[in-house]
Protein backbone atom coordinates (compact mmCIF):
# COMPACT_ATOMS: atom_id res chain seq x y z
CA UNK A 1 0.00 0.00 0.00
CA UNK A 2 1.24 3.76 -0.76
CA UNK A 3 -0.40 6.76 -0.58
CA UNK A 4 1.69 7.76 -3.89
CA UNK A 5 -0.54 9.62 -6.21
CA UNK A 6 -3.90 8.55 -4.36
CA UNK A 7 -4.58 12.42 -3.03
CA UNK A 8 -4.19 16.04 -4.45
CA UNK A 9 -4.38 18.86 -2.48
CA UNK A 10 -6.67 20.98 -3.91
CA UNK A 11 -7.13 23.75 -1.39
CA UNK A 12 -4.89 25.82 0.08
CA UNK A 13 -5.03 28.98 2.02
CA UNK A 14 -3.52 31.50 4.40
CA UNK A 15 -5.88 33.97 6.56
CA UNK A 16 -4.17 37.39 5.81
CA UNK A 17 -4.48 38.51 9.44
CA UNK A 18 -1.67 38.80 11.65
CA UNK A 19 -3.20 40.25 14.69
CA UNK A 20 -6.56 39.26 15.40
CA UNK A 21 -7.70 40.78 18.36
CA UNK A 22 -11.13 41.46 16.68
CA UNK A 23 -11.62 37.58 16.04
CA UNK A 24 -12.48 34.39 18.14
CA UNK A 25 -10.58 31.10 17.41
CA UNK A 26 -13.40 29.02 16.60
CA UNK A 27 -13.96 32.07 13.70
CA UNK A 28 -10.04 32.09 12.66
CA UNK A 29 -10.76 28.23 12.22
CA UNK A 30 -14.00 28.73 10.17
CA UNK A 31 -12.73 31.40 8.01
CA UNK A 32 -9.69 29.33 7.04
CA UNK A 33 -11.76 26.39 5.66
CA UNK A 34 -13.70 28.70 3.84
CA UNK A 35 -10.56 29.87 2.00
CA UNK A 36 -9.43 27.08 1.31
CA UNK A 37 -12.88 25.45 0.45
CA UNK A 38 -13.08 28.62 -1.94
CA UNK A 39 -9.95 27.78 -3.17
CA UNK A 40 -10.66 24.33 -4.11
CA UNK A 41 -13.98 25.35 -5.66
CA UNK A 42 -15.53 23.21 -2.99
CA UNK A 43 -18.77 23.94 -0.21
CA UNK A 44 -18.83 22.26 3.77
CA UNK A 45 -21.66 20.30 1.78
CA UNK A 46 -18.55 18.32 0.09
CA UNK A 47 -16.42 17.59 2.68
CA UNK A 48 -16.61 14.59 4.75
CA UNK A 49 -13.14 14.38 6.31
CA UNK A 50 -11.74 16.58 8.96
CA UNK A 51 -8.35 16.99 10.76
CA UNK A 52 -7.09 19.23 13.21
CA UNK A 53 -4.79 19.52 16.21
CA UNK A 54 -4.45 21.30 19.30
CA UNK A 55 -5.04 24.58 18.46
CA UNK A 56 -8.87 24.04 17.68
CA UNK A 57 -10.69 24.76 20.35
CA UNK A 58 -12.68 22.19 22.18
CA UNK A 59 -12.29 18.21 22.28
CA UNK A 60 -10.20 17.04 19.47
CA UNK A 61 -12.26 17.74 16.15
CA UNK A 62 -15.75 17.84 17.68
CA UNK A 63 -16.11 21.45 18.85
CA UNK A 64 -14.67 22.91 15.25
CA UNK A 65 -16.82 20.16 13.38
CA UNK A 66 -19.56 21.28 15.09
CA UNK A 67 -19.14 24.76 14.73
CA UNK A 68 -18.62 24.08 11.18
CA UNK A 69 -21.84 21.83 10.59
CA UNK A 70 -19.97 19.48 8.85
CA UNK A 71 -21.38 15.80 8.06
CA UNK A 72 -17.93 13.68 8.35
CA UNK A 73 -17.60 10.06 8.09
CA UNK A 74 -13.33 10.56 9.05
CA UNK A 75 -12.11 12.28 11.81
CA UNK A 76 -8.50 12.51 13.12
CA UNK A 77 -6.72 15.16 15.81
CA UNK A 78 -3.14 14.06 15.81
CA UNK A 79 -1.34 16.32 17.41
CA UNK A 80 2.32 16.08 16.80
CA UNK A 81 2.75 19.80 17.83
CA UNK A 82 3.79 22.29 14.60
CA UNK A 83 4.09 20.00 12.32
CA UNK A 84 0.80 17.83 12.81
CA UNK A 85 -1.01 19.32 9.72
CA UNK A 86 1.83 18.46 7.21
CA UNK A 87 1.02 14.92 8.81
CA UNK A 88 -2.61 15.65 8.40
CA UNK A 89 -2.03 15.72 4.28
CA UNK A 90 -0.37 12.06 4.44
CA UNK A 91 -2.98 11.05 7.47
CA UNK A 92 -6.10 12.06 4.52
CA UNK A 93 -4.20 10.86 1.97
CA UNK A 94 -4.49 7.58 3.88
CA UNK A 95 -7.80 8.14 4.17
CA UNK A 96 -8.53 8.41 0.64
CA UNK A 97 -6.92 5.92 -0.54
CA UNK A 98 -8.71 3.56 1.74
CA UNK A 99 -12.00 5.25 0.81
CA UNK A 100 -12.78 6.34 3.97
CA UNK A 101 -13.42 9.90 2.65
CA UNK A 102 -12.98 12.02 -0.43
CA UNK A 103 -12.62 15.30 0.85
CA UNK A 104 -10.48 16.27 3.72
CA UNK A 105 -10.23 19.49 5.73
CA UNK A 106 -7.46 20.52 7.60
CA UNK A 107 -7.23 23.74 9.60
CA UNK A 108 -5.42 25.82 12.09
CA UNK A 109 -5.62 28.79 13.66
CA UNK A 110 -4.62 30.59 16.78
CA UNK A 111 -4.30 34.01 18.30
CA UNK A 112 -0.73 33.61 20.40
CA UNK A 113 -0.07 37.61 19.59
CA UNK A 114 -2.93 38.66 20.65
CA UNK A 115 -3.21 36.76 23.71
CA UNK A 116 0.54 38.02 24.52
CA UNK A 117 2.52 34.66 24.15
CA UNK A 118 6.16 34.16 24.19
CA UNK A 119 8.58 31.72 23.10
CA UNK A 120 10.95 32.92 26.40
CA UNK A 121 8.33 32.26 29.14
CA UNK A 122 8.31 28.87 30.44
CA UNK A 123 4.89 27.12 30.35
CA UNK A 124 3.35 23.82 31.77
CA UNK A 125 2.63 21.17 28.28
CA UNK A 126 0.51 18.93 30.34
CA UNK A 127 0.93 18.86 33.93
CA UNK A 128 0.51 15.18 33.63
CA UNK A 129 3.50 14.18 31.28
CA UNK A 130 5.84 12.05 32.60
CA UNK A 131 8.96 14.54 31.72
CA UNK A 132 7.05 17.87 33.16
CA UNK A 133 8.19 17.33 37.06
CA UNK A 134 11.75 17.01 35.96
CA UNK A 135 11.96 19.50 33.30
CA UNK A 136 9.27 22.19 33.58
CA UNK A 137 11.66 23.49 37.12
CA UNK A 138 14.60 23.99 34.76
CA UNK A 139 12.72 26.86 33.31
CA UNK A 140 13.13 25.34 30.05
CA UNK A 141 11.17 27.45 27.32
CA UNK A 142 10.67 27.07 23.86
CA UNK A 143 13.64 29.42 22.83
CA UNK A 144 16.36 27.51 25.37
CA UNK A 145 15.23 24.46 24.40
CA UNK A 146 15.96 25.53 20.83
CA UNK A 147 19.06 27.15 22.14
CA UNK A 148 21.10 23.79 23.75
CA UNK A 149 21.06 22.58 20.25
CA UNK A 150 22.49 25.25 18.67
CA UNK A 151 25.06 25.52 21.11
CA UNK A 152 26.00 21.63 20.61
CA UNK A 153 25.65 21.95 16.96
CA UNK A 154 28.43 24.58 17.05
CA UNK A 155 30.66 22.89 19.60
CA UNK A 156 30.20 19.40 17.57
CA UNK A 157 30.39 20.60 14.10
CA UNK A 158 31.96 24.20 14.49
CA UNK A 159 28.51 26.09 13.11
CA UNK A 160 28.72 29.51 13.40
CA UNK A 161 26.24 32.36 14.29
CA UNK A 162 26.98 33.91 10.78
CA UNK A 163 26.46 31.15 9.53
CA UNK A 164 23.05 30.66 11.06
CA UNK A 165 22.19 34.36 10.47
CA UNK A 166 22.55 33.60 6.70
CA UNK A 167 18.73 31.83 7.27
CA UNK A 168 17.22 34.96 8.60
CA UNK A 169 18.83 36.77 5.69
CA UNK A 170 17.15 34.85 3.25
CA UNK A 171 13.69 34.50 4.77
CA UNK A 172 13.69 38.34 4.98
CA UNK A 173 14.79 38.29 1.46
CA UNK A 174 11.50 36.68 0.35
CA UNK A 175 9.40 38.34 3.11
CA UNK A 176 10.13 41.52 1.14
CA UNK A 177 7.88 40.79 -1.36
CA UNK A 178 5.08 39.41 0.66
CA UNK A 179 2.26 42.09 1.08
CA UNK A 180 1.14 40.14 4.54
CA UNK A 181 4.50 39.46 6.08
CA UNK A 182 4.73 40.78 9.42
CA UNK A 183 8.52 41.53 9.20
CA UNK A 184 9.57 42.48 5.02
CA UNK A 185 12.73 44.81 6.34
CA UNK A 186 15.86 43.31 4.26
CA UNK A 187 18.45 41.88 7.56
CA UNK A 188 22.11 41.40 7.09
CA UNK A 189 24.46 38.81 8.89
CA UNK A 190 25.59 41.60 10.55
CA UNK A 191 22.03 42.31 12.02
CA UNK A 192 20.68 39.05 13.09
CA UNK A 193 24.13 38.90 14.88
CA UNK A 194 24.04 42.47 16.32
CA UNK A 195 20.45 41.64 17.64
CA UNK A 196 20.10 40.93 21.17
CA UNK A 197 21.13 37.82 22.54
CA UNK A 198 17.83 36.04 24.09
CA UNK A 199 19.05 32.64 24.84
CA UNK A 200 23.08 31.75 24.16
CA UNK A 201 23.89 31.61 21.22
CA UNK A 202 20.48 32.52 19.94
CA UNK A 203 19.89 36.12 19.03
CA UNK A 204 16.58 37.95 18.46
CA UNK A 205 16.76 37.88 14.84
CA UNK A 206 17.46 34.09 15.27
CA UNK A 207 13.40 33.27 16.45
CA UNK A 208 10.50 33.02 14.37
CA UNK A 209 7.84 36.24 14.72
CA UNK A 210 4.68 35.38 17.10
CA UNK A 211 1.25 35.94 15.13
CA UNK A 212 -2.25 35.30 15.29
CA UNK A 213 -3.87 33.50 11.80
CA UNK A 214 -4.30 29.83 10.70
CA UNK A 215 -4.20 28.71 7.57
CA UNK A 216 -6.38 25.51 5.72
CA UNK A 217 -5.72 22.82 2.63
CA UNK A 218 -8.42 20.39 0.89
CA UNK A 219 -6.73 17.00 0.29
CA UNK A 220 -8.84 15.49 -2.22
CA UNK A 221 -9.22 12.43 -4.18
CA UNK A 222 -7.87 12.05 -7.91
CA UNK A 223 -11.48 12.20 -9.24
CA UNK A 224 -12.37 15.15 -7.16
CA UNK A 225 -9.07 17.04 -8.09
CA UNK A 226 -9.77 16.30 -11.99
CA UNK A 227 -13.17 17.45 -11.55
CA UNK A 228 -11.91 20.97 -10.27
CA UNK A 229 -10.43 24.24 -11.98
CA UNK A 230 -7.25 24.39 -9.97
CA UNK A 231 -4.10 23.00 -11.02
CA UNK A 232 -3.27 19.77 -10.02
CA UNK A 233 -0.75 18.98 -6.86
CA UNK A 234 -0.56 15.67 -5.89
CA UNK A 235 0.85 13.36 -2.96
CA UNK A 236 3.78 11.69 -3.84
CA UNK A 237 5.08 10.49 -0.16
CA UNK A 238 5.16 11.29 3.58
CA UNK A 239 7.23 10.11 6.78
CA UNK A 240 6.43 10.98 9.79
CA UNK A 241 8.60 9.93 13.16
CA UNK A 242 9.26 11.30 16.76
CA UNK A 243 12.62 11.85 18.72
CA UNK A 244 12.93 12.16 22.56
CA UNK A 245 15.61 11.64 25.06
CA UNK A 246 15.61 8.03 24.81
CA UNK A 247 16.03 7.45 28.31
CA UNK A 248 18.90 9.97 28.91
CA UNK A 249 20.72 8.61 25.92
CA UNK A 250 20.54 12.62 24.66
CA UNK A 251 21.58 13.76 21.20
CA UNK A 252 20.79 17.17 20.40
CA UNK A 253 22.43 17.28 16.80
CA UNK A 254 19.81 15.56 14.76
CA UNK A 255 16.21 15.56 14.68
CA UNK A 256 13.46 12.70 13.47
CA UNK A 257 13.78 14.03 10.26
CA UNK A 258 16.63 11.08 10.20
CA UNK A 259 13.70 9.02 9.58
CA UNK A 260 10.35 11.05 8.09
CA UNK A 261 12.69 12.45 5.39
CA UNK A 262 14.07 8.80 3.89
CA UNK A 263 10.42 7.45 4.47
CA UNK A 264 9.31 10.10 2.46
CA UNK A 265 11.75 10.16 -0.28
CA UNK A 266 11.38 6.18 -0.39
CA UNK A 267 7.60 6.45 -1.14
CA UNK A 268 7.78 9.32 -3.52
CA UNK A 269 10.76 7.33 -5.38
CA UNK A 270 12.98 10.84 -5.43
CA UNK A 271 16.44 12.43 -3.88
CA UNK A 272 16.51 15.40 -1.95
CA UNK A 273 18.87 16.61 -5.59
CA UNK A 274 15.37 16.39 -7.38
CA UNK A 275 13.70 18.70 -4.99
CA UNK A 276 12.91 22.03 -6.60
CA UNK A 277 11.43 23.94 -3.51
CA UNK A 278 11.55 22.93 0.16
CA UNK A 279 9.42 24.51 3.02
CA UNK A 280 11.14 23.73 6.36
CA UNK A 281 10.26 24.92 9.88
CA UNK A 282 12.22 27.77 11.09
CA UNK A 283 10.56 27.83 14.54
CA UNK A 284 14.50 29.35 14.76
CA UNK A 285 17.44 29.00 12.69
CA UNK A 286 18.84 26.37 14.12
CA UNK A 287 15.94 24.00 13.57
CA UNK A 288 16.18 24.73 9.65
CA UNK A 289 19.94 23.72 9.73
CA UNK A 290 19.70 20.68 11.65
CA UNK A 291 16.60 19.42 9.58
CA UNK A 292 18.39 20.31 6.11
CA UNK A 293 21.19 18.08 6.99
CA UNK A 294 18.91 14.97 8.33
CA UNK A 295 16.49 15.42 5.43
CA UNK A 296 19.68 14.97 3.40
CA UNK A 297 19.74 18.38 1.64
CA UNK A 298 23.55 18.13 2.79
CA UNK A 299 25.96 16.02 5.00
CA UNK A 300 25.47 15.80 9.04
CA UNK A 301 27.30 18.72 9.93
CA UNK A 302 27.82 20.41 6.63
CA UNK A 303 24.14 22.51 6.92
CA UNK A 304 26.03 25.56 8.44
CA UNK A 305 28.15 25.88 5.21
CA UNK A 306 25.17 24.59 3.33
CA UNK A 307 23.09 27.56 4.09
CA UNK A 308 25.78 30.60 3.97
CA UNK A 309 25.79 32.94 1.05
CA UNK A 310 22.66 33.03 -0.06
CA UNK A 311 22.00 29.15 -0.79
CA UNK A 312 18.36 29.03 0.54
CA UNK A 313 17.69 32.40 -1.45
CA UNK A 314 15.22 31.89 -4.66
CA UNK A 315 17.01 33.12 -7.77
CA UNK A 316 20.43 32.98 -5.94
CA UNK A 317 20.82 29.61 -4.05
CA UNK A 318 20.41 25.82 -5.13
CA UNK A 319 17.24 25.63 -2.76
CA UNK A 320 14.84 27.66 -2.55
CA UNK A 321 13.35 27.76 0.73
CA UNK A 322 10.44 29.25 2.37
CA UNK A 323 9.53 32.01 -0.35
CA UNK A 324 6.71 33.32 1.57
CA UNK A 325 9.21 34.45 4.06
CA UNK A 326 8.60 31.56 6.66
CA UNK A 327 7.87 31.80 10.35
CA UNK A 328 10.97 34.54 11.20
CA UNK A 329 9.78 36.83 8.98
CA UNK A 330 5.97 36.18 7.58
CA UNK A 331 3.75 34.49 9.68
CA UNK A 332 3.63 31.42 12.66
CA UNK A 333 0.16 31.50 13.22
CA UNK A 334 -0.52 29.39 16.71
CA UNK A 335 3.08 29.30 17.46
CA UNK A 336 2.24 26.24 14.62
CA UNK A 337 4.13 26.54 11.34
CA UNK A 338 3.13 23.47 9.62
CA UNK A 339 0.59 24.45 7.59
CA UNK A 340 2.23 27.80 5.98
CA UNK A 341 4.67 25.33 5.05
CA UNK A 342 2.36 22.77 2.69
CA UNK A 343 0.68 26.18 1.66
CA UNK A 344 3.39 27.77 0.42
CA UNK A 345 4.57 24.42 -1.38
CA UNK A 346 1.45 24.42 -3.31
CA UNK A 347 1.97 27.65 -4.13
CA UNK A 348 5.02 27.05 -5.95
CA UNK A 349 3.78 24.01 -7.38
CA UNK A 350 0.92 25.76 -8.94
CA UNK A 351 3.48 28.64 -10.00
CA UNK A 352 1.33 30.72 -7.96
CA UNK A 353 4.04 32.11 -5.53
CA UNK A 354 5.00 35.89 -5.91
CA UNK A 355 6.95 36.37 -9.14
CA UNK A 356 9.95 37.62 -7.22
CA UNK A 357 10.13 34.53 -5.73
CA UNK A 358 8.62 31.97 -8.03
CA UNK A 359 10.61 29.08 -8.90
CA UNK A 360 10.94 28.02 -12.48
CA UNK A 361 9.12 24.65 -13.62
CA UNK A 362 8.44 23.96 -10.02
CA UNK A 363 7.31 20.28 -10.48
CA UNK A 364 8.63 18.80 -7.10
CA UNK A 365 8.25 20.40 -3.56
CA UNK A 366 9.11 19.11 0.20
CA UNK A 367 7.15 20.50 3.36
CA UNK A 368 8.89 19.49 6.46
CA UNK A 369 8.31 20.32 10.12
CA UNK A 370 9.17 19.90 13.70
CA UNK A 371 6.64 19.97 16.39
CA UNK A 372 7.02 20.35 20.19
CA UNK A 373 11.05 21.24 21.41
CA UNK A 374 13.61 20.05 19.54
CA UNK A 375 15.87 20.33 22.95
CA UNK A 376 13.45 17.57 24.68
CA UNK A 377 10.99 15.75 22.13
CA UNK A 378 9.59 16.17 19.01
CA UNK A 379 7.41 14.53 16.33
CA UNK A 380 8.54 15.46 12.79
CA UNK A 381 6.75 15.02 9.64
CA UNK A 382 7.58 15.18 6.04
CA UNK A 383 5.47 15.77 2.60
CA UNK A 384 6.81 15.23 -0.97
CA UNK A 385 4.36 17.02 -3.54
CA UNK A 386 4.56 16.81 -7.35
CA UNK A 387 2.65 18.90 -10.23
CA UNK A 388 0.84 17.10 -12.85
CA UNK B 1 26.08 37.35 42.36
CA UNK B 2 22.73 38.18 40.82
CA UNK B 3 19.26 37.17 42.59
CA UNK B 4 18.07 33.64 41.81
CA UNK B 5 14.95 32.51 39.81
CA UNK B 6 12.48 31.37 41.97
CA UNK B 7 12.16 27.30 40.76
CA UNK B 8 8.32 25.53 40.50
CA UNK B 9 7.92 22.51 43.07
CA UNK B 10 7.65 19.26 41.08
CA UNK B 11 4.82 17.98 40.69
CA UNK B 12 5.28 14.44 42.11
CA UNK B 13 3.76 11.46 41.36
CA UNK B 14 3.34 7.96 43.20
CA UNK B 15 6.37 6.59 40.91
CA UNK B 16 8.42 9.27 41.31
CA UNK B 17 7.79 9.93 45.52
CA UNK B 18 10.99 8.03 46.43
CA UNK B 19 12.92 10.45 44.37
CA UNK B 20 11.64 13.39 46.09
CA UNK B 21 11.44 11.99 49.78
CA UNK B 22 15.23 11.38 49.38
CA UNK B 23 16.00 14.90 47.82
CA UNK B 24 14.46 16.17 50.84
CA UNK B 25 17.29 13.67 52.84
CA UNK B 26 20.00 15.03 50.80
CA UNK B 27 20.30 11.68 48.55
CA UNK B 28 20.65 12.21 44.91
CA UNK B 29 18.64 8.85 43.30
CA UNK B 30 19.02 7.36 39.75
CA UNK B 31 16.68 4.63 38.49
CA UNK B 32 18.47 1.73 37.03
CA UNK B 33 17.40 -1.66 35.63
CA UNK B 34 18.34 -4.54 37.15
CA UNK B 35 17.83 -6.60 33.71
CA UNK B 36 19.78 -4.87 31.15
CA UNK B 37 22.20 -2.94 34.08
CA UNK B 38 21.52 0.63 32.41
CA UNK B 39 21.02 3.41 34.48
CA UNK B 40 18.30 5.96 33.22
CA UNK B 41 17.06 9.30 33.27
CA UNK B 42 14.05 10.68 33.62
CA UNK B 43 13.38 7.79 36.46
CA UNK B 44 10.73 5.14 35.43
CA UNK B 45 9.27 2.07 36.92
CA UNK B 46 9.96 0.43 32.91
CA UNK B 47 13.26 0.63 31.77
CA UNK B 48 13.74 2.60 28.76
CA UNK B 49 16.06 0.60 27.21
CA UNK B 50 14.45 -2.86 27.53
CA UNK B 51 11.15 -2.53 28.95
CA UNK B 52 11.82 -4.65 31.83
CA UNK B 53 9.67 -3.81 35.24
CA UNK B 54 13.07 -4.90 37.25
CA UNK B 55 13.85 -1.62 38.39
CA UNK B 56 15.39 -0.05 41.09
CA UNK B 57 16.54 3.44 43.08
CA UNK B 58 20.30 3.47 43.09
CA UNK B 59 22.75 6.55 44.70
CA UNK B 60 24.32 8.32 42.33
CA UNK B 61 27.48 9.96 42.36
CA UNK B 62 26.51 13.78 41.52
CA UNK B 63 29.16 14.17 39.43
CA UNK B 64 29.09 14.97 35.50
CA UNK B 65 29.43 17.20 32.64
CA UNK B 66 27.65 19.91 30.47
CA UNK B 67 26.87 18.20 27.81
CA UNK B 68 24.90 21.50 26.14
CA UNK B 69 23.71 24.78 27.64
CA UNK B 70 22.10 27.83 27.02
CA UNK B 71 21.89 31.42 29.02
CA UNK B 72 18.35 32.43 29.02
CA UNK B 73 18.90 36.35 29.26
CA UNK B 74 15.35 37.71 28.52
CA UNK B 75 14.52 37.04 31.61
CA UNK B 76 13.38 38.54 35.49
CA UNK B 77 16.73 36.49 36.48
CA UNK B 78 19.33 35.21 33.99
CA UNK B 79 19.69 31.47 34.29
CA UNK B 80 21.00 28.68 32.53
CA UNK B 81 19.55 25.24 31.10
CA UNK B 82 21.83 22.85 30.45
CA UNK B 83 22.19 18.84 30.05
CA UNK B 84 24.73 17.56 32.02
CA UNK B 85 26.02 13.83 31.11
CA UNK B 86 26.31 12.05 34.64
CA UNK B 87 29.11 9.76 35.59
CA UNK B 88 26.79 7.08 35.67
CA UNK B 89 26.04 7.65 32.02
CA UNK B 90 22.33 9.34 31.61
CA UNK B 91 22.38 12.96 30.40
CA UNK B 92 19.53 14.96 32.46
CA UNK B 93 18.15 18.80 32.22
CA UNK B 94 18.75 20.56 34.52
CA UNK B 95 20.45 24.14 35.53
CA UNK B 96 23.76 25.06 36.15
CA UNK B 97 23.96 27.78 39.06
CA UNK B 98 26.21 29.35 41.43
CA UNK B 99 28.95 30.31 38.03
CA UNK B 100 29.83 32.88 35.79
CA UNK B 101 27.31 32.46 33.38
CA UNK B 102 29.33 34.00 30.81
CA UNK B 103 32.05 31.55 31.20
CA UNK B 104 29.75 27.87 30.94
CA UNK B 105 31.34 25.55 28.97
CA UNK B 106 30.03 22.31 27.12
CA UNK B 107 32.30 19.29 28.61
CA UNK B 108 33.17 21.50 31.93
CA UNK B 109 32.70 19.07 34.81
CA UNK B 110 30.21 19.87 37.33
CA UNK B 111 28.90 18.62 41.00
CA UNK B 112 25.17 18.28 42.50
CA UNK B 113 23.66 20.90 44.44
CA UNK B 114 19.94 21.16 45.73
CA UNK B 115 17.63 24.18 45.18
CA UNK B 116 14.72 24.93 47.67
CA UNK B 117 11.65 25.24 45.47
CA UNK B 118 8.43 27.09 45.84
CA UNK B 119 5.93 26.29 48.75
CA UNK B 120 8.11 24.17 50.34
CA UNK B 121 8.03 21.51 47.46
CA UNK B 122 11.09 18.95 47.40
CA UNK B 123 14.62 20.26 46.73
CA UNK B 124 15.17 20.05 43.14
CA UNK B 125 18.97 18.69 41.81
CA UNK B 126 21.32 21.37 40.17
CA UNK B 127 24.83 21.75 39.20
CA UNK B 128 27.55 24.17 39.81
CA UNK B 129 31.10 23.83 38.66
CA UNK B 130 33.21 21.21 39.84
Amino acid sequence: MTIKRKAYIAGAFEHPTRLAKDRSVAQLHAECALGALRDAGLTKEDVDGYFCAGDAPGLGPLAMADYMNLTLRHLDSTDVGGCSYIAHVAHAAEAIAMGKCRVALITLAGRPRSEGHSGAVPRVRGADAPDTQWEFPTGIATVNAYAMCAARHMHQYGTTAEQLAWIKVAASHHAQWNEHAMLRDLVTVEQVVGSPLIATPLHRLDCCVVSDGGGALVVVAPEVARSLKRPLVKVLGAGESMKGQMGGAVDLTYSAAVRSGPAAFAEAGVTPKDIKYASVYDSFTITVLIQLEDLGFCEKGQGGKFVADGNLISGVGKLPWNTDGGGLCNNHPANRGGITKVIEAVRQLRGEAHPKVQVPNCDLALAHGTGGLLGSRHGAATLIMERE
Amino acid sequence: MAKERSIPAPLTNPETEPFWAAAREGRFLLRACTACGKAHWYPRAVCPFCMSEKTEWREASGRGTIYSVSVMKRAPEVYAVAYVTLEEGPTMMTNIVDCDFDALAIGQAVALTWRPTQGDGPPYPQFRPA
